[in-house]
Protein backbone atom coordinates (compact mmCIF):
# COMPACT_ATOMS: atom_id res chain seq x y z
CA UNK A 1 0.00 0.00 0.00
CA UNK A 2 1.32 3.43 -0.63
CA UNK A 3 0.25 6.98 -0.41
CA UNK A 4 -0.48 9.80 -2.85
CA UNK A 5 -0.76 13.50 -2.26
CA UNK A 6 -4.50 13.29 -1.97
CA UNK A 7 -4.33 10.63 0.78
CA UNK A 8 -1.31 12.73 2.64
CA UNK A 9 -3.32 15.98 2.39
CA UNK A 10 -6.73 13.29 4.13
CA UNK A 11 -4.74 12.00 6.77
CA UNK A 12 -3.25 15.72 7.98
CA UNK A 13 -6.98 16.49 8.16
CA UNK A 14 -7.67 13.72 10.21
CA UNK A 15 -4.98 14.52 12.60
CA UNK A 16 -6.00 18.72 12.58
CA UNK A 17 -2.61 19.57 11.23
CA UNK A 18 -2.42 22.29 8.61
CA UNK A 19 0.01 21.52 5.71
CA UNK A 20 1.70 23.11 3.29
CA UNK A 21 1.11 22.25 -0.36
CA UNK A 22 5.42 21.27 -0.16
CA UNK A 23 5.37 19.76 3.02
CA UNK A 24 3.01 17.39 1.35
CA UNK A 25 4.74 16.80 -1.46
CA UNK A 26 8.00 16.12 1.16
CA UNK A 27 5.64 14.48 3.46
CA UNK A 28 4.62 11.40 0.27
CA UNK A 29 8.07 10.57 0.14
CA UNK A 30 8.20 9.73 3.58
CA UNK A 31 5.31 8.12 4.67
CA UNK A 32 5.94 6.13 1.41
CA UNK A 33 9.18 4.82 2.95
CA UNK A 34 7.45 4.33 6.30
CA UNK A 35 4.99 1.91 5.15
CA UNK A 36 7.05 0.36 2.74
CA UNK A 37 9.54 -0.90 5.53
CA UNK A 38 6.56 -1.84 7.69
CA UNK A 39 4.82 -3.46 4.79
CA UNK A 40 7.23 -7.01 5.99
CA UNK A 41 5.58 -7.91 8.95
CA UNK A 42 2.95 -9.10 6.47
CA UNK A 43 5.03 -11.62 6.58
CA UNK A 44 4.63 -13.35 9.42
CA UNK A 45 2.30 -16.16 9.86
CA UNK A 46 -0.16 -14.87 12.64
CA UNK A 47 -2.65 -17.63 11.67
CA UNK A 48 -4.53 -18.18 15.62
CA UNK A 49 -2.47 -15.02 17.26
CA UNK A 50 -4.82 -12.44 19.59
CA UNK A 51 -3.39 -9.17 19.10
CA UNK A 52 -1.68 -8.20 22.74
CA UNK A 53 -3.18 -5.79 24.57
CA UNK A 54 -1.31 -5.70 27.98
CA UNK A 55 2.04 -6.47 28.53
CA UNK A 56 2.11 -7.50 31.80
CA UNK A 57 -0.96 -9.65 33.16
CA UNK A 58 -3.07 -7.14 35.01
CA UNK A 59 -6.80 -7.00 36.06
CA UNK A 60 -8.24 -3.41 35.74
CA UNK A 61 -9.49 -2.05 38.89
CA UNK A 62 -12.48 -0.53 40.06
CA UNK A 63 -12.61 2.98 41.69
CA UNK A 64 -15.19 3.28 44.56
CA UNK A 65 -18.10 5.30 43.08
CA UNK A 66 -17.69 8.73 44.33
CA UNK A 67 -16.80 11.91 43.25
CA UNK A 68 -13.41 12.54 42.95
CA UNK A 69 -12.97 15.47 40.44
CA UNK A 70 -10.89 17.12 43.27
CA UNK A 71 -12.45 20.81 43.59
CA UNK A 72 -9.93 22.45 41.67
CA UNK A 73 -11.30 24.29 38.70
CA UNK A 74 -8.95 27.56 39.24
CA UNK A 75 -6.18 24.79 38.60
CA UNK A 76 -7.43 22.89 35.87
CA UNK A 77 -8.05 26.71 33.92
CA UNK A 78 -4.68 27.73 34.61
CA UNK A 79 -2.90 27.16 31.94
CA UNK A 80 -5.89 27.72 29.84
CA UNK A 81 -4.64 29.90 26.70
CA UNK A 82 -8.23 32.08 26.71
CA UNK A 83 -10.20 32.07 29.72
CA UNK A 84 -13.46 33.17 29.92
CA UNK A 85 -14.90 33.81 33.40
CA UNK A 86 -14.94 29.81 34.86
CA UNK A 87 -14.98 28.53 30.76
CA UNK A 88 -12.57 27.40 28.31
CA UNK A 89 -12.50 30.26 25.44
CA UNK A 90 -13.14 28.84 22.13
CA UNK A 91 -13.80 30.90 18.61
CA UNK A 92 -17.49 30.66 17.92
CA UNK A 93 -18.83 27.55 16.46
CA UNK A 94 -22.43 28.14 16.24
CA UNK A 95 -23.59 31.24 14.52
CA UNK B 1 37.69 18.95 50.01
CA UNK B 2 35.64 16.71 48.38
CA UNK B 3 34.41 17.32 44.68
CA UNK B 4 30.88 16.28 45.23
CA UNK B 5 30.66 15.85 41.34
CA UNK B 6 32.18 12.76 41.85
CA UNK B 7 30.46 11.16 43.94
CA UNK B 8 27.48 9.12 43.60
CA UNK B 9 23.55 8.19 45.15
CA UNK B 10 25.16 6.19 47.40
CA UNK B 11 28.15 8.17 48.56
CA UNK B 12 25.69 11.37 49.12
CA UNK B 13 23.18 9.96 50.84
CA UNK B 14 25.74 8.11 53.16
CA UNK B 15 28.19 11.17 53.64
CA UNK B 16 24.97 13.34 54.57
CA UNK B 17 23.57 10.66 57.01
CA UNK B 18 27.33 9.92 58.49
CA UNK B 19 27.15 13.76 58.92
CA UNK B 20 30.55 13.89 56.94
CA UNK B 21 29.03 16.79 55.12
CA UNK B 22 25.69 18.81 54.65
CA UNK B 23 23.32 18.05 51.47
CA UNK B 24 23.54 22.43 51.27
CA UNK B 25 26.75 21.71 50.39
CA UNK B 26 26.68 19.20 47.74
CA UNK B 27 23.54 21.27 46.22
CA UNK B 28 25.47 24.18 46.21
CA UNK B 29 28.61 22.59 44.42
CA UNK B 30 26.35 21.00 41.79
CA UNK B 31 24.17 23.79 40.99
CA UNK B 32 27.78 25.36 40.31
CA UNK B 33 28.36 22.71 37.70
CA UNK B 34 25.23 22.59 36.42
CA UNK B 35 25.21 26.75 35.70
CA UNK B 36 29.19 26.48 34.47
CA UNK B 37 27.81 23.75 31.65
CA UNK B 38 25.10 26.08 29.14
CA UNK B 39 27.24 24.50 26.18
CA UNK B 40 25.99 21.11 26.62
CA UNK B 41 22.03 22.31 26.89
CA UNK B 42 21.36 19.56 29.06
CA UNK B 43 19.22 21.28 31.18
CA UNK B 44 15.55 23.31 29.60
CA UNK B 45 15.04 25.05 33.00
CA UNK B 46 17.42 25.21 36.63
CA UNK B 47 16.09 25.40 39.70
CA UNK B 48 18.72 26.27 41.89
CA UNK B 49 16.73 27.56 44.56
CA UNK B 50 14.56 23.69 44.76
CA UNK B 51 17.95 21.78 45.21
CA UNK B 52 18.71 23.98 47.92
CA UNK B 53 15.48 23.82 49.49
CA UNK B 54 15.62 20.10 49.43
CA UNK B 55 18.81 20.11 50.71
CA UNK B 56 18.19 22.60 53.66
CA UNK B 57 14.75 20.24 54.89
CA UNK B 58 17.15 17.35 55.04
CA UNK B 59 19.72 18.66 56.77
CA UNK B 60 17.26 20.24 59.29
CA UNK B 61 16.00 16.62 59.24
CA UNK B 62 19.09 15.21 60.24
CA UNK B 63 19.53 17.51 62.69
CA UNK B 64 16.40 16.96 64.56
CA UNK B 65 17.28 13.02 64.79
CA UNK B 66 14.45 12.11 61.95
CA UNK B 67 14.69 9.11 59.70
CA UNK B 68 15.78 9.93 56.32
CA UNK B 69 14.74 8.92 52.96
CA UNK B 70 16.54 6.47 50.41
CA UNK B 71 17.66 9.44 48.11
CA UNK B 72 18.19 12.23 50.97
CA UNK B 73 20.62 15.01 50.25
CA UNK B 74 20.59 13.70 46.70
CA UNK B 75 20.24 16.38 43.92
CA UNK B 76 18.97 15.05 41.03
CA UNK B 77 18.03 15.71 37.23
CA UNK B 78 14.60 15.44 36.10
CA UNK B 79 13.23 14.74 32.32
CA UNK B 80 11.14 17.38 31.27
CA UNK B 81 8.63 15.00 30.83
CA UNK B 82 7.49 14.37 34.59
CA UNK B 83 4.89 17.06 35.45
CA UNK B 84 6.44 19.72 38.55
CA UNK B 85 4.08 21.87 40.25
CA UNK B 86 5.20 25.08 39.55
CA UNK B 87 8.05 24.46 37.26
CA UNK B 88 7.29 24.92 33.41
CA UNK B 89 6.72 21.01 31.93
CA UNK B 90 7.55 21.56 28.28
CA UNK B 91 8.58 17.42 26.78
CA UNK B 92 10.76 19.91 24.83
CA UNK B 93 8.06 21.48 22.50
CA UNK B 94 6.90 24.65 21.48
CA UNK B 95 3.96 23.48 22.36
CA UNK B 96 3.83 23.32 25.95
CA UNK B 97 6.36 26.02 26.26
CA UNK B 98 4.99 28.00 29.42
CA UNK B 99 2.71 25.17 30.34
CA UNK B 100 3.34 25.02 34.26
CA UNK B 101 1.19 21.92 35.88
CA UNK B 102 -0.65 22.59 38.73
CA UNK B 103 0.34 19.08 40.27
CA UNK B 104 3.48 16.54 40.13
CA UNK B 105 3.94 13.54 39.15
CA UNK B 106 3.73 10.37 40.94
CA UNK B 107 7.58 9.77 40.33
CA UNK B 108 8.85 12.74 40.89
CA UNK B 109 7.25 13.31 44.06
CA UNK B 110 7.98 9.88 45.06
CA UNK B 111 11.70 11.09 44.80
CA UNK B 112 11.16 14.01 46.49
CA UNK B 113 8.81 12.41 49.52
CA UNK B 114 12.31 9.78 49.55
CA UNK B 115 14.93 13.48 49.81
CA UNK B 116 16.02 13.83 46.45
CA UNK B 117 16.37 17.66 45.34
CA UNK B 118 15.93 19.30 42.16
CA UNK B 119 18.68 20.99 39.94
CA UNK B 120 15.85 21.33 36.93
CA UNK B 121 14.42 19.76 34.09
CA UNK B 122 16.27 17.75 31.39
CA UNK B 123 16.21 18.64 27.99
CA UNK B 124 15.23 15.28 25.73
CA UNK B 125 13.63 14.64 22.23
CA UNK B 126 10.17 16.22 21.99
CA UNK B 127 7.95 14.75 23.19
CA UNK B 128 10.17 11.64 23.61
CA UNK B 129 10.33 11.06 20.23
CA UNK B 130 13.59 10.36 18.81
CA UNK B 131 17.04 8.54 19.32
CA UNK B 132 19.42 11.85 19.22
CA UNK B 133 18.07 14.29 21.12
CA UNK B 134 17.97 16.16 17.87
CA UNK B 135 14.54 16.91 17.77
CA UNK B 136 13.79 19.32 21.13
CA UNK B 137 12.01 22.44 20.47
CA UNK B 138 14.62 23.86 22.94
CA UNK B 139 17.86 22.81 20.43
CA UNK B 140 20.24 19.91 20.58
CA UNK B 141 21.73 18.33 23.58
CA UNK B 142 25.68 17.92 22.98
CA UNK B 143 27.45 14.89 24.58
CA UNK B 144 30.32 15.51 26.67
CA UNK B 145 31.77 12.78 24.84
CA UNK B 146 34.35 13.78 21.55
CA UNK B 147 36.22 11.09 19.02
CA UNK B 148 39.62 10.54 19.98
CA UNK B 149 40.55 11.83 16.19
CA UNK B 150 40.92 15.26 17.52
CA UNK B 151 38.06 16.45 14.86
CA UNK B 152 35.69 18.07 18.20
CA UNK B 153 32.56 16.93 16.39
CA UNK B 154 29.30 17.37 18.48
CA UNK B 155 27.85 13.92 19.72
CA UNK B 156 24.63 12.93 20.02
CA UNK B 157 23.91 11.81 23.52
CA UNK B 158 21.32 9.23 22.29
CA UNK B 159 17.64 9.62 22.66
CA UNK B 160 15.25 10.68 24.14
CA UNK B 161 16.98 11.03 27.52
CA UNK B 162 19.95 13.00 26.11
CA UNK B 163 19.65 15.47 28.64
CA UNK B 164 19.93 13.07 31.29
CA UNK B 165 22.71 11.10 30.10
CA UNK B 166 24.70 14.04 29.45
CA UNK B 167 24.45 15.74 32.63
CA UNK B 168 25.10 12.85 34.40
CA UNK B 169 28.05 11.44 31.92
CA UNK B 170 29.17 15.68 32.74
CA UNK B 171 28.97 14.96 36.36
CA UNK B 172 26.78 17.92 37.01
CA UNK B 173 24.31 15.01 38.80
CA UNK B 174 24.70 11.78 40.29
CA UNK B 175 21.54 10.70 38.61
CA UNK B 176 18.37 11.26 36.70
CA UNK B 177 14.98 10.13 35.79
CA UNK B 178 14.54 8.94 32.24
CA UNK B 179 11.54 7.11 30.37
CA UNK B 180 11.89 4.91 27.83
CA UNK B 181 9.24 3.77 25.52
CA UNK B 182 11.74 1.92 22.73
CA UNK B 183 14.67 2.10 24.28
CA UNK B 184 14.83 5.48 25.42
CA UNK B 185 16.56 5.62 28.79
CA UNK B 186 19.26 2.17 27.64
CA UNK B 187 20.52 3.71 24.08
CA UNK B 188 21.31 7.26 25.43
CA UNK B 189 22.95 5.52 28.59
CA UNK B 190 24.88 3.26 26.50
CA UNK B 191 26.19 6.54 24.28
CA UNK B 192 27.60 8.01 27.45
CA UNK B 193 29.22 5.03 29.19
CA UNK B 194 26.44 5.47 32.29
CA UNK B 195 23.65 2.77 33.32
CA UNK B 196 20.22 3.00 33.38
CA UNK B 197 17.32 0.47 33.73
CA UNK B 198 14.02 0.51 32.70
CA UNK B 199 12.21 -1.68 34.49
CA UNK B 200 9.07 -3.94 33.94
CA UNK B 201 6.19 -1.98 32.64
CA UNK B 202 3.84 -1.16 35.51
CA UNK B 203 6.41 -0.77 38.29
CA UNK B 204 6.70 3.16 37.84
CA UNK B 205 3.71 5.30 37.70
CA UNK B 206 2.78 6.87 34.11
CA UNK B 207 0.36 9.57 36.05
CA UNK B 208 1.61 13.15 35.48
CA UNK B 209 4.24 11.53 33.10
CA UNK B 210 3.28 13.19 29.15
CA UNK B 211 2.31 10.56 26.98
CA UNK B 212 4.02 9.23 23.76
CA UNK B 213 2.77 5.67 23.66
CA UNK B 214 0.96 4.70 26.97
CA UNK B 215 1.67 1.36 26.24
CA UNK B 216 5.07 1.05 26.17
CA UNK B 217 6.11 4.24 28.36
CA UNK B 218 7.75 3.15 31.44
CA UNK B 219 10.52 5.58 33.70
CA UNK B 220 13.13 4.63 35.09
CA UNK B 221 16.90 5.72 36.75
CA UNK B 222 19.53 6.59 34.79
CA UNK B 223 22.96 7.06 36.86
CA UNK B 224 26.47 6.62 36.95
CA UNK B 225 26.79 3.04 38.37
CA UNK B 226 24.34 -0.14 39.08
CA UNK B 227 23.99 0.14 42.92
CA UNK B 228 22.87 4.07 42.29
CA UNK B 229 20.37 3.13 39.75
CA UNK B 230 19.02 0.20 42.29
CA UNK B 231 18.22 2.68 44.84
CA UNK B 232 16.94 5.94 42.40
CA UNK B 233 14.53 2.75 40.67
CA UNK B 234 13.25 2.12 44.66
CA UNK B 235 12.44 5.58 45.78
CA UNK B 236 10.46 6.13 41.70
CA UNK B 237 8.54 2.75 41.54
CA UNK B 238 5.40 1.86 43.55
CA UNK B 239 1.78 0.98 43.09
CA UNK B 240 -0.15 4.15 42.68
CA UNK B 241 -4.19 3.90 42.56
CA UNK B 242 -4.02 6.66 40.14
CA UNK B 243 -2.75 4.66 37.20
CA UNK B 244 -4.59 2.25 36.06
CA UNK B 245 -1.91 -0.26 34.97
CA UNK B 246 0.42 0.11 37.96
CA UNK B 247 1.01 -3.27 39.45
CA UNK B 248 -0.02 -3.48 42.77
CA UNK B 249 2.84 -5.09 44.21
CA UNK B 250 5.52 -4.14 46.71
CA UNK B 251 8.81 -2.58 46.10
CA UNK B 252 11.43 -5.31 46.61
CA UNK B 253 14.98 -3.84 48.20
CA UNK B 254 16.73 -3.97 45.33
CA UNK B 255 20.00 -2.42 46.64
CA UNK B 256 20.09 -4.39 49.56
CA UNK B 257 19.61 -8.01 47.86
CA UNK B 258 22.90 -6.64 45.28
CA UNK B 259 24.64 -9.55 44.41
CA UNK B 260 27.09 -10.07 41.61
CA UNK B 261 27.21 -13.95 42.06
CA UNK B 262 25.51 -15.56 39.06
CA UNK B 263 26.38 -19.14 39.69
CA UNK B 264 23.32 -21.12 38.82
CA UNK B 265 22.41 -18.37 36.42
CA UNK B 266 21.84 -18.99 33.10
CA UNK B 267 22.33 -16.10 30.34
CA UNK B 268 20.61 -16.81 27.12
CA UNK B 269 22.88 -14.94 23.83
CA UNK B 270 20.21 -14.50 20.86
CA UNK B 271 21.42 -15.23 17.42
CA UNK B 272 19.19 -13.10 15.61
CA UNK B 273 20.92 -9.88 17.49
CA UNK B 274 23.82 -10.93 15.42
CA UNK B 275 23.17 -9.13 12.68
CA UNK B 276 25.06 -9.19 9.55
CA UNK B 277 27.52 -6.74 9.10
CA UNK B 278 28.00 -6.47 12.73
CA UNK B 279 30.32 -3.49 13.89
CA UNK B 280 33.49 -5.43 14.97
CA UNK B 281 34.11 -2.60 18.33
CA UNK B 282 30.24 -4.10 18.92
CA UNK B 283 31.21 -7.94 18.86
CA UNK B 284 33.78 -7.74 20.51
CA UNK B 285 32.37 -6.22 23.49
CA UNK B 286 29.48 -8.46 23.45
CA UNK B 287 32.33 -11.13 23.73
CA UNK B 288 33.86 -9.56 26.27
CA UNK B 289 30.49 -9.34 28.50
CA UNK B 290 29.88 -13.15 27.72
CA UNK B 291 33.39 -13.91 28.87
CA UNK B 292 32.32 -11.81 32.57
CA UNK B 293 29.23 -13.20 32.93
CA UNK B 294 30.98 -16.51 32.28
CA UNK B 295 33.47 -15.52 35.17
CA UNK B 296 30.69 -14.56 37.47
CA UNK B 297 29.31 -18.10 37.57
CA UNK B 298 26.81 -17.88 35.01
CA UNK B 299 26.31 -20.40 32.45
CA UNK B 300 25.77 -19.19 28.71
CA UNK B 301 23.36 -20.49 26.07
CA UNK B 302 22.77 -20.08 22.98
CA UNK B 303 18.78 -18.81 22.40
CA UNK B 304 16.36 -18.15 19.65
CA UNK B 305 14.30 -14.76 19.25
CA UNK B 306 12.61 -15.71 15.94
CA UNK B 307 10.59 -12.78 15.30
CA UNK B 308 13.43 -10.06 15.93
CA UNK B 309 13.52 -8.48 13.06
CA UNK B 310 9.99 -7.91 13.13
CA UNK B 311 10.10 -5.76 16.18
CA UNK B 312 10.92 -2.72 15.14
CA UNK B 313 8.48 -2.22 12.19
CA UNK B 314 5.83 -3.42 14.97
CA UNK B 315 6.86 -0.70 17.00
CA UNK B 316 7.32 2.16 14.50
CA UNK B 317 3.06 1.08 13.95
CA UNK B 318 2.20 0.84 17.23
CA UNK B 319 3.88 3.69 18.85
CA UNK B 320 2.47 6.53 16.70
CA UNK B 321 -0.63 4.80 16.86
CA UNK B 322 -1.06 5.47 19.99
CA UNK B 323 0.96 8.91 19.71
CA UNK B 324 -1.59 9.71 17.80
CA UNK B 325 -4.46 9.04 19.75
CA UNK B 326 -2.44 10.64 23.23
CA UNK B 327 -1.57 13.75 21.49
CA UNK B 328 -4.90 14.36 20.29
CA UNK B 329 -5.35 16.53 23.62
CA UNK B 330 -3.03 19.61 22.22
CA UNK B 331 -6.01 21.65 20.93
CA UNK B 332 -5.48 25.17 21.80
CA UNK B 333 -8.66 24.95 24.11
CA UNK B 334 -7.12 23.51 27.80
CA UNK B 335 -3.40 24.20 27.73
CA UNK B 336 -0.45 24.70 25.80
CA UNK B 337 0.04 26.68 22.90
CA UNK B 338 -3.15 28.51 20.60
CA UNK B 339 -2.45 29.57 17.39
CA UNK B 340 -6.11 31.94 15.94
CA UNK B 341 -5.67 32.95 13.11
CA UNK B 342 -7.48 36.18 12.40
CA UNK B 343 -11.13 35.09 11.68
CA UNK B 344 -10.38 31.21 12.17
CA UNK B 345 -12.96 29.24 12.69
CA UNK B 346 -12.28 26.30 15.86
CA UNK B 347 -11.28 23.41 13.22
CA UNK B 348 -8.68 26.18 11.71
CA UNK B 349 -7.65 26.89 14.76
CA UNK B 350 -6.78 23.22 15.66
CA UNK B 351 -5.45 22.78 12.57
CA UNK B 352 -2.79 25.57 12.66
CA UNK B 353 -2.17 25.32 16.65
CA UNK B 354 -0.91 21.67 16.32
CA UNK B 355 1.10 22.93 13.42
CA UNK B 356 2.71 25.38 14.66
CA UNK B 357 3.48 23.55 18.07
CA UNK B 358 4.28 20.19 17.25
CA UNK B 359 7.99 19.66 15.50
CA UNK B 360 9.01 18.08 12.05
CA UNK B 361 9.16 14.40 13.88
CA UNK B 362 6.45 14.43 16.24
CA UNK B 363 3.67 15.55 13.33
CA UNK B 364 5.07 12.48 11.11
CA UNK B 365 4.51 10.42 13.71
CA UNK B 366 1.63 11.73 14.45
CA UNK B 367 -0.02 11.52 10.73
CA UNK B 368 1.82 8.02 10.67
CA UNK B 369 -0.27 6.60 13.57
CA UNK B 370 -3.36 8.61 12.23
CA UNK B 371 -3.35 6.79 8.94
CA UNK B 372 -2.80 2.88 10.41
CA UNK B 373 -5.63 3.30 12.77
CA UNK B 374 -8.26 5.34 9.86
CA UNK B 375 -10.93 2.92 8.49
CA UNK B 376 -9.98 0.18 5.90
CA UNK B 377 -6.37 0.25 7.36
CA UNK B 378 -6.39 -0.60 11.16
CA UNK B 379 -6.54 -4.33 10.49
CA UNK B 380 -3.84 -4.56 8.09
CA UNK B 381 -1.34 -2.17 10.94
CA UNK B 382 -2.33 -1.99 13.61
CA UNK B 383 -4.14 -5.46 14.24
CA UNK B 384 -1.36 -7.25 12.50
CA UNK B 385 1.53 -4.87 14.36
CA UNK B 386 -0.03 -6.53 18.05
CA UNK B 387 -0.25 -9.82 16.76
CA UNK B 388 3.36 -9.68 15.71
CA UNK B 389 4.03 -7.86 19.57
CA UNK B 390 2.07 -11.06 20.81
CA UNK B 391 4.58 -12.72 19.06
CA UNK B 392 7.73 -11.16 20.08
CA UNK B 393 6.78 -11.61 23.98
CA UNK B 394 6.02 -15.20 23.10
CA UNK B 395 9.59 -15.26 21.83
CA UNK B 396 10.91 -14.15 25.17
CA UNK B 397 8.61 -16.64 26.84
CA UNK B 398 9.66 -19.51 25.10
CA UNK B 399 13.73 -18.53 25.80
CA UNK B 400 13.02 -18.35 29.73
CA UNK B 401 12.64 -22.22 29.71
CA UNK B 402 16.35 -22.41 28.81
CA UNK B 403 17.40 -18.63 30.41
CA UNK B 404 17.41 -16.20 33.15
CA UNK B 405 18.58 -13.20 31.67
CA UNK B 406 19.54 -12.32 28.03
CA UNK B 407 22.61 -10.44 27.46
CA UNK B 408 23.25 -8.30 23.83
CA UNK B 409 24.12 -5.10 22.80
CA UNK B 410 22.72 -1.75 23.78
CA UNK B 411 22.96 -0.32 20.41
CA UNK B 412 24.68 -1.67 17.26
CA UNK B 413 27.17 1.74 17.66
CA UNK B 414 28.59 4.16 19.40
CA UNK B 415 27.23 7.78 19.31
CA UNK B 416 27.17 9.36 16.25
CA UNK B 417 27.64 13.07 15.11
CA UNK B 418 24.89 15.15 15.51
CA UNK B 419 23.15 15.61 11.89
CA UNK B 420 24.60 11.93 10.76
CA UNK B 421 21.72 10.86 10.60
CA UNK B 422 18.53 12.94 10.44
CA UNK B 423 18.26 12.95 6.82
CA UNK B 424 16.21 10.09 6.70
CA UNK B 425 14.02 9.31 9.25
CA UNK B 426 14.57 5.47 9.00
CA UNK B 427 18.19 5.14 9.57
CA UNK B 428 17.34 7.01 12.55
CA UNK B 429 14.90 4.51 13.94
CA UNK B 430 17.09 1.33 13.48
CA UNK B 431 19.51 2.66 15.97
CA UNK B 432 16.55 1.03 18.36
CA UNK B 433 16.90 -2.41 16.87
CA UNK B 434 18.36 -4.10 20.07
CA UNK B 435 16.27 -2.20 22.44
CA UNK B 436 12.71 -2.18 21.40
CA UNK B 437 12.15 -5.72 21.94
CA UNK B 438 11.79 -5.77 25.55
CA UNK B 439 9.66 -2.87 25.26
CA UNK B 440 7.35 -4.54 23.06
CA UNK B 441 7.43 -7.61 25.80
CA UNK B 442 7.09 -5.08 28.98
CA UNK B 443 10.44 -6.48 29.97
CA UNK B 444 12.51 -5.41 32.27
CA UNK B 445 16.40 -4.27 30.79
CA UNK B 446 19.63 -2.21 31.85
CA UNK B 447 22.18 -0.99 29.88
CA UNK B 448 25.78 -0.74 31.86
CA UNK B 449 29.10 0.35 30.08
CA UNK B 450 30.91 -2.52 28.33
CA UNK B 451 34.15 -0.69 26.97
CA UNK B 452 35.22 1.84 24.52
CA UNK B 453 35.21 1.58 20.77
CA UNK B 454 38.15 2.52 18.17
CA UNK B 455 37.36 6.18 18.30
CA UNK B 456 37.54 6.31 22.06
CA UNK B 457 33.70 6.41 22.57
CA UNK B 458 31.41 4.38 24.78
CA UNK B 459 29.66 0.99 24.35
CA UNK B 460 26.93 -0.37 26.27
CA UNK B 461 25.88 -4.07 27.15
CA UNK B 462 21.99 -4.54 27.33
CA UNK B 463 20.66 -7.06 30.31
CA UNK B 464 17.13 -8.07 29.90
CA UNK B 465 15.27 -10.18 32.49
CA UNK B 466 12.18 -12.29 33.25
CA UNK B 467 8.93 -9.82 33.99
CA UNK B 468 9.38 -8.25 37.53
CA UNK B 469 13.02 -9.83 37.82
CA UNK B 470 14.79 -6.47 38.21
CA UNK B 471 16.97 -7.81 40.78
CA UNK B 472 18.65 -10.56 38.59
CA UNK B 473 19.23 -8.16 36.16
CA UNK B 474 20.51 -5.30 38.46
CA UNK B 475 22.82 -8.26 39.65
CA UNK B 476 23.98 -9.19 36.23
CA UNK B 477 24.81 -5.25 35.87
CA UNK B 478 26.70 -5.04 38.80
CA UNK B 479 28.90 -8.39 37.87
CA UNK B 480 29.85 -7.00 34.77
CA UNK B 481 31.10 -3.85 36.38
CA UNK B 482 32.79 -5.16 38.78
CA UNK B 483 34.88 -6.84 36.03
CA UNK B 484 34.56 -4.48 32.53
CA UNK B 485 37.10 -1.70 34.56
CA UNK B 486 34.89 1.16 32.54
CA UNK B 487 36.57 4.25 34.31
CA UNK B 488 36.72 6.54 31.58
CA UNK B 489 34.91 9.83 31.36
CA UNK B 490 34.53 12.54 28.82
CA UNK B 491 37.11 15.31 29.22
CA UNK B 492 35.90 18.51 30.55
CA UNK B 493 36.09 21.07 27.41
CA UNK B 494 32.89 22.46 28.17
Amino acid sequence: MSVDKDTVNKIARLSRIAISDAEADKMVGELNGILAWVEQLGEVDVTGVEPMTAVIPNKLRLRDDVVTDGDVRDKVLANAPAREGSFFGVPKVIE
Amino acid sequence: MTDFSRLGVAAIRDGVANGEFKAVEVAEALNARVAAAKALNAFIVETPEMAVAAAQAVDADRAAGKPLGKMAGVPIGMKDLFCTEGVQTTAASHMLEGFVPTYESTVSANLWKAGAGMLGKLNLDQFAMGSSNETSYFGNVISPWRRNNGDNAALAPGGSSGGSSSAIAARLCPAATGTDTGGSIRQPAAFVGISGIKPTYGRCSRWGVVAFASSLDQAGPMARDVRDCAIMLEAMAGFDPKDSTSLDLPVPAWEAALNSDLKGKRIGIPREYRLDGIDEDIAKMWDNGIAWLKDAGAEIVDISLPHTKYALPAYYIIAPAEASSNLARYDGVRFGLRDLPEGAGLQDMYAATRAAGFGEEVRRRIMIGTYVLSAGFYDAYYTQAQKVRALIARDFENAWASCDLILAPTAPSAAFGLGEKNADPLSMYLNDVFAVPASLAGLPAMSVPGGLDKQGLPLGLQIIGKALDEQAVLNAGLAIEQRSGFTAEAGEWW
